[in-house]
């Protein structure tokens, strides 16, 4: 059941951000609804569902991007851990994890799609990559980051409800 | 007698009145009564309408609501009728193109989306091997070529764009005849590379495929010669091209069914081979 909710959730994401955040960057950079979406519900107490939404989120990603297939589903699955490690460390401050999870997550997902392009001999000057991609894309998804962490959180409290002591 | 003086005087007045003497009198006399007149009558509509306001007001309100409710109703079909018409400028401008190119089959798209990663410069179309697409058909506009489809589903085609830093494209300036590589950047700007230095490029010049390579058929416009940069100590020139197509505005695109790229790799040696 919670894993089909992921689904249309990420199904209406990916859609959202390949028709309207795609086409509305800042310089050449985007928000990343995906990623933090992701990351915001990793961060969630009592979600166990994490890893399973961040495949789903990295398999709709892959699926509207012409970087090699598996590219956004590792750096999600990485972006994952780091905010499920950060969620440990940082627990009592949640929108300062968020924050945090939001700013290595970006830079993780930028930096690997840089190496796949790379990768795949595409040369792309790195002082351009930082300038016009990464913080840029990195400011939008701050900005983002609390509100969608709200959404998130709210969701949680609906999926799984507080179980009241007798 | 009384009557008959009182009747002689009604006469008298009627006869001056019908002779016009008495013209100035009645001015006098009316004038005062007219304002009166219209004095009380104002103050009358006044006293009228505070009792019979609030109906009024209430019917207003209504009226006012049902005519803002059909304003914004008529502003949505403005809008609606808007773009139909924009789309069906478009649309024109493209059954244009295709009359006047009449050596290519064309098949019409939408873009539909655009990737998920800023690093990709490429955009989804609603038409697919379904229709006839396959990989590496040449998708252009009106105003010129878009780039290239790199991947194609059923439904749906992957098309990557010549601005993408992937795109690599061998062009020619129409003016000159000066042969060059097209390649993007990740800036989404385009640029001409490996200009022979003997070669003369002015800003202006048009910039068209060659067909060399065997991905794009000749003669597609690609844009137009902006800036020329020459280094003394390089062994090429390069320069910047304003492309002729607006990548941020991409709505409706051309794809051409009837050209099959060539695949030249196998010809190229490998390093190493004699």
């Amino acid at each position: 059941m919670i894993n089909l909710i992921g689904l249309i959730l990420f199904g209406i994401l990916s859609i959202l951000q390949s028709t309207i955040v795609s086409r509305i960057p800042l310089l050449n950079g985007t928000a990343d609804l995906i990623l933090l979406f992701i990351v915001a519900w990793a961060l969630q107490d009592r979600v166990e569902s994490a890893w399973q939404w961040c495949l789903i989120g990295g398999i709709f990603a892959s699926l509207y991007s012409a970087l090699p297939f598996g590219t956004f589903i590792v750096t999600y699955l990485i972006a994952t851990g780091i905010a499920r490690l950060l969620k440990r460390r940082v627990w009592k401050a949640p929108f300062l994890a968020m924050l945090a999870a939001t700013f290595i997550g970006t830079i993780i997902v930028q930096v690997l799609s840089l190496a796949a392009r790379l990768v795949t001999g595409v040369n792309i000057p790195l002082i351009s990559m930082l300038n016009l991609i990464l913080l840029p894309g990195l400011l939008l998804n701050l900005i983002l980051a609390i509100p969608i962490y709200s959404i998130m959180r709210d969701m949680a409290g609906w999926l799984y409800p507080e179980e009241l002591e007798a | 007698m009384q009557f008959i003086i009182l009747f002689l005087i009604a006469m008298g007045i009627v006869g001056l009145a019908l002779g016009g003497y008495l013209t100035p009198i009645a001015r006098v006399v009316i004038n005062p009564i007219v304002s009166a007149q219209s004095w009380l009558a104002k103050r009358y509509q006044a006293v009228q309408s505070l009792i019979t306001q609030p109906e009024d007001v209430t019917s207003l309100r209504q009226k006012n609501a049902q005519l803002e409710a059909e304003n914004s109703a008529m502003q949505v079909q403005i809008i609606e009728l808007q773009q139909q018409v924009s789309e069906a400028q478009l649309l024109s401008t493209l059954v244009d193109y295709e009359r006047r190119h009449v050596e290519n089959q064309y098949i019409a798209a939408s873009v539909i989306a655009r990737d998920v990663s800023p690093f990709m410069h490429y955009v989804i179309i609603d038409r697919g091997s379904d229709d006839g697409l396959r990989k590496g058909m040449p998708v252009i506009t009106q105003q010129g070529l878009v780039g290239k489809i790199a991947a194609v589903t059923a439904g749906a085609a992957r098309v990557e764009l010549i601005n993408d830093p992937g795109s690599s494209i061998n062009v020619i300036l129409q003016q000159s005849g000066v042969e060059a590589v097209l390649n993007g950047d990740i800036t989404g700007e385009i640029g001409l590379d490996m200009i022979s230095q003997n070669a003369v490029v002015q800003p202006g010049d048009l910039v068209m495929t060659s067909g060399l390579g065997g991905n794009y058929p000749a003669n597609l416009v690609i844009g137009q010669v902006v800036t020329v940069r020459s280094e003394a100590y390089s062994l090429f020139q390069s320069a910047s091209v304003q492309p002729a197509v607006d990548f941020s505005q991409l709505a409706i695109v051309l794809i051409i069914t009837n050209f099959q790229p060539v695949d030249i790799s196998p010809l190229i040696p490998a390093p190493g081979t004699p």
